[in-house]
């Protein structure tokens, strides 16, 4: 497996999660997904864009298009704040700290492939996610 | 600051988001329509999201909150437009939009709004 092409998005204000939204798009039309796959890639991002920016304060998003033997397109967010405590728990469907619906984290899960999640309290997270063609 | 114009005709508030919308535009659509529901009395809401390309938990929360705050308002809301990509998304997201009525498009959402109210 290879990486054909990779670029840093800034998630700094919440404008950035319209770029990051707007990017994904872009790179999973350029790699043939269908408008559904799109679709569900696009709505993953936009979900933890703003779990970073929310719960990391700030962090970036690295997109990796991925070729060989099969195509995908692998998204890392990371941030520096103050991690997840309990990873299992932030996963649960309608668990948050926040005021949001607490369906960021395992909403996204359903939508990728692959999903992974490394936290250290108070050192950051990353969140890994990949669609296959 | 940008905003989502919303127009009033007869009874009825109509809002056709055109724009990817950011988390602070979808809170600010969601105060305007409250305010306007209540100024003008309007009985029904239609809301075409025909042109979004994603809609994510937040604007999910978004159109629930605008549904419910119209209802106690004692006017009705209707989605109308979703596109067929965005519906498969939301749903396997875990948002059902509970409490929020649609139509496929702006004719058959005037039409159950006609009809509720």
């Amino acid at each position: 497996m290879a990486i054909v092409s990779s670029e840093n998005l800034p998630i700094r204000a919440e404008i950035d999660i319209v770029t990051v939204r707007r990017r994904v798009r872009e790179i999973a039309a350029g790699l043939g997904f269908t408008l559904v796959d799109q679709t569900k890639m696009v709505t993953a991002a936009s979900e933890l864009a703003r779990n970073t920016m929310i719960y990391g304060g700030g962090g970036s998003m690295r997109a990796e298009a991925l070729n060989g033997p099969r195509t995908g397109l692998r998204l890392i967010f990371e941030d520096k704040g103050p991690g997840i405590p309990d990873i299992d728990l932030a996963l649960r469907d309608g668990f948050t700290t926040g005021s949001g619906l607490g369906l960021g984290l395992g909403g996204s899960k359903r939508l990728v492939s692959e999903f992974q999640v490394l936290s250290r309290v108070g050192e950051g997270t990353t969140v890994t996610i990949t669609r296959w063609k | 600051m940008e905003k989502i114009p919303i127009l009033r005709m007869g009874n009825y508030l109509l809002v056709t988001i055109q724009v990817d919308m950011h988390d602070r535009l979808a809170m600010a659509l969601q105060e305007d329509l409250t305010r306007m529901i209540s100024d003008t009395e309007a009985r029904g809401v239609l809301i075409d999201i025909s042109s979004l390309e994603i809609v994510d938990s937040f604007i999910g929360r978004m159109l629930g909150n605008i549904a419910a705050m119209s209802r106690v308002l004692d006017a009705e809301t209707v989605v109308v437009g979703m596109q067929p990509a965005v519906a498969i998304t939301l749903v396997e997201l875990g948002l059902s939009l509970a409490g929020v009525r649609t139509a496929l498009n702006v004719d058959a959402g005037m039409e159950l709004l006609k009809a509720a109210v």
